[in-house]
């Protein structure tokens, strides 16, 4: 009776083994899975679609040339709900639950942080979509794809002052008037600190609060500032408000720049003519002669139009978000590994080619070099003018 | 702290009465439906919503002129306020859950403009968006007046309607005490339905005017929420004048905070104007 029983347990030790053996056979064969998640309701939603689509082109792109180490990529997208603390929750839940292999970081700052501190509990990788505050990234595992370097407080304003004293004739005074959300104050704050030390003389600043419905008063304040450059700090609607309200004053700024506006709507509304703002991507050459980007940008445009999108042209956050995906093949094909640690390490010693340029992420808080450009809005496209390397053939900055 | 020029001041002082026409037109129905009706209807900042975007669409694929879209919708959002009431009375819904119901039905208005004009940006783009002219050195809009005298217009209408016709008498007398004025053969169910109607026909005639000033996006709902409540309280609930004089102080209020100190103070005005109503007249509200 005892040897039965000893020959029953070993037989059962035996079988475990066995089963347990048999586990990561079964899994290197499946799909890699990849988890996320986007705001695919609420306020950030209109981007969020943006960041969807991309995705969704991108793996299916990558599953048409094989997959990631010879296995299908499968992507989870949950909707955040445009809230960080419903990102943070469902991210617990794909490393914990869902068992993801890999993580794909959402958009914009607040989900990111949120992410960021997930994976920096499960000890994943993270590579995100757009996050506008690099101070704040202190996880050494997290890797930005949109390059906007370790300080754009001072970097974003002085390409655009750059940018602007190349002019026939430079702007000699310049009003700020600022958004009070984060990702956008911290860079009117900085442009403030160029622009004195650069010479230019602050004729106006203003602040306002995010969610700000009237802006006739602001705009007849820049009016009778009469500056040569408003620096608008505005995210999203913002500055067609507020360029609708100077409109509805006879008043046009001789030079006007948009840190980060809705694209489609600052490109296409007759009072935006000229508008000025940061760009990593835009739909033409030099950016269009990588093949890669010519080919995203033609399934993307397509796609777009078919999904009903009003603007369905590629630009900041669509580059920004095949960027990541771009990273994340990169780092995977040359360590041939799922390992997270492997990944980041080879992210921080290697540059990576991508559709905006060359990525490096050996600065501050994982930044590299800040490549934004300026585009301009000239006969409603968005085209890059500044610098003349990443300019539109032939495009240079429009006055008033 | 600059004192403006008199010409920024004036310019900025007339954009808050614009501004403060729109909360008032948006405050009408709200504050009718809350005082006459005692249902806090959260839903009337979707319907408001909703009527842009209807308009929107009317303008942008069928060609209308935004005006006249006004003769569709007003009816169909009649009905709409209608069925509303009929449904919140058939489940006698206690005006405290009709917030809650009604931020329901917001919600669900909010997921059907997103599932059918997805979460982007709309703009309509009208003649009348370009209409402007101008008195002296002050630039005056043509849809923000328009809305301001459509404002008027119906918030004197109402005044009118309820202080010299039978009907409207009737309205006020449910509102002080419906079982007695039930007593005195006013048939309460029916003027519930009227003015249910009436309301969120009032929330489509404030969405159009909202289309042709403002570009539309789902969320924006309910960032009017805050500053709409502070007017109809301080305007009075069920008043049909209160609300557009308290829009008006609170938009020439927050104009006069850009222009003089800083434009980040604005939002402190509704609130700060609402408290001190309340510390100084409680009964009012």
């Amino acid at each position: 009776m005892k040897s039965l029983k000893r020959i029953a347990t070993l037989a059962a030790i035996a079988a475990g083994c066995l089963g347990l053996a048999a586990l990561p056979a079964q899994a290197q064969s499946g799909p890699i899975r990849i988890g996320s998640t986007l705001a695919l309701t609420g306020p950030l939603s209109a981007t969020a679609l943006v960041h969807k689509l991309v995705g969704e082109i991108y793996v299916e792109d990558l599953n048409s040339r094989g997959g990631l180490l010879g296995r299908k990529v499968e992507w989870t997208v949950k909707d955040d709900q445009s809230k960080p603390e419903v990102a943070r929750t469902l991210y617990e839940q794909l490393v914990t639950s869902d068992k993801v292999d890999l993580l794909m970081g959402p958009y914009a700052t607040g989900a990111i942080l949120s992410a960021m501190g997930v994976a920096q509990r499960y000890n994943k990788i993270l590579i995100h979509h757009t996050m506008g505050i690099p101070s704040l990234a202190k996880y050494d595992m997290h890797f930005p794809a949109w390059s906007l370097g370790p300080d754009p407080g001072t970097t974003v304003p002085n390409t655009l002052f750059d940018a602007l004293a190349a002019l026939p004739k430079p702007p000699k005074t310049v009003a700020i008037v600022t958004s009070k959300f984060p990702s956008l104050h911290f860079l009117s704050l900085g442009a403030r600190e160029v622009a004195k030390k650069r010479g230019l003389q602050e004729v106006l600043f203003l602040e306002w609060e995010f969610g700000n419905r009237d802006f006739g008063p602001i705009a007849a304040r820049v009016k009778d500032a009469k500056p040569d450059l408003v620096f608008v700090g505005d995210i999203g609607l913002e500055g067609n408000m507020l360029l609708e309200a100077m409109k509805k004053i006879d008043y046009e700024p001789p030079l006007h720049f948009h840190l980060y506006p809705a694209p489609g709507p600052m490109a296409t509304a007759p009072e935006t003519k000229n508008a000025l703002s940061v760009t990593i991507f835009e739909e033409h050459a030099p950016y269009t002669n990588n093949p890669v980007a010519a080919k995203f940008v033609a399934t993307y445009n397509a796609r777009a139009k078919a999904a009903g999108f009003p603007y369905t042209k590629v630009e900041v956050q669509a580059a920004a978000s095949f960027t990541a995906w771009q990273l994340l093949e990169a780092a995977v094909v040359a360590t041939k590994s799922l390992d997270d640690r492997k990944l980041a390490d080879w992210l921080k010693a290697n540059q990576v080619p991508t559709i905006q340029g060359t990525l490096r992420f050996d600065k501050g808080n994982n930044f590299g070099d800040d490549l934004m450009r300026i585009k301009q809005v000239q006969n409603g496209n968005w085209v890059t003018v500044w610098p003349k390397a990443w300019a539109a053939p032939g495009a240079t900055i429009k006055t008033q | 702290m600059a004192f403006p020029s008199l010409n920024l001041l004036l310019q900025s002082i007339l954009s808050g009465v614009f501004i403060g026409g729109m909360y008032g037109l948006i405050g009408l129905g709200l504050g009718l439906s809350w005082g006459l009706l005692r249902q806090i209807n959260l839903a009337h900042f979707g319907f408001v919503f909703l009527s842009g975007y209807l308009s929107y669409h009317m303008v942008t694929v069928w060609g209308i002129d935004p005006l006249l879209t006004l003769l569709i919708l007003a009816p169909l959002f009649f009905a709409i306020g209608v069925a509303q009431q009929w449904l919140l009375s058939r489940f006698k819904i206690s005006p405290f859950n009709s917030l809650l119901v009604t931020f329901g039905f917001t919600v669900m208005i909010e997921s059907l403009i997103q599932y059918v004009w997805t979460a982007d940006f709309r703009k309509l783009q009208s003649s009348y968006g370009e209409e402007k002219f101008k008195i002296g050195g002050l630039f005056v809009p043509v849809p923000e007046l328009l809305t301001l005298l459509l404002a008027i217009l119906l918030a004197f209408a109402v005044w009118a309607a309820m202080r010299f016709t039978d009907i409207g008498k009737a309205m006020r007398a449910m509102a002080e005490d419906g079982p007695i004025a039930a007593a005195f053969g006013i048939n309460q169910r029916l003027l519930s339905l009227l003015l249910s109607g009436v309301c969120v026909a009032f929330a489509a005639i404030a969405g159009v005017c909202f289309a042709l000033t403002f570009t539309l996006t789902p969320t924006q709902i309910f960032s009017w929420v805050g500053v709409v409540f502070a007017v109809v309280m301080l305007g009075g609930l069920g008043s049909a004048i209160g609300p557009l004089v308290a829009g008006i102080i609170i938009g020439v209020s927050e104009a006069i905070a850009m222009v003089i100190f800083a434009p980040s103070w604005a939002p402190i005005v509704s609130f700060s104007l609402l408290i001190l109503m309340l510390l100084f007249r409680p009964g009012r509200a």
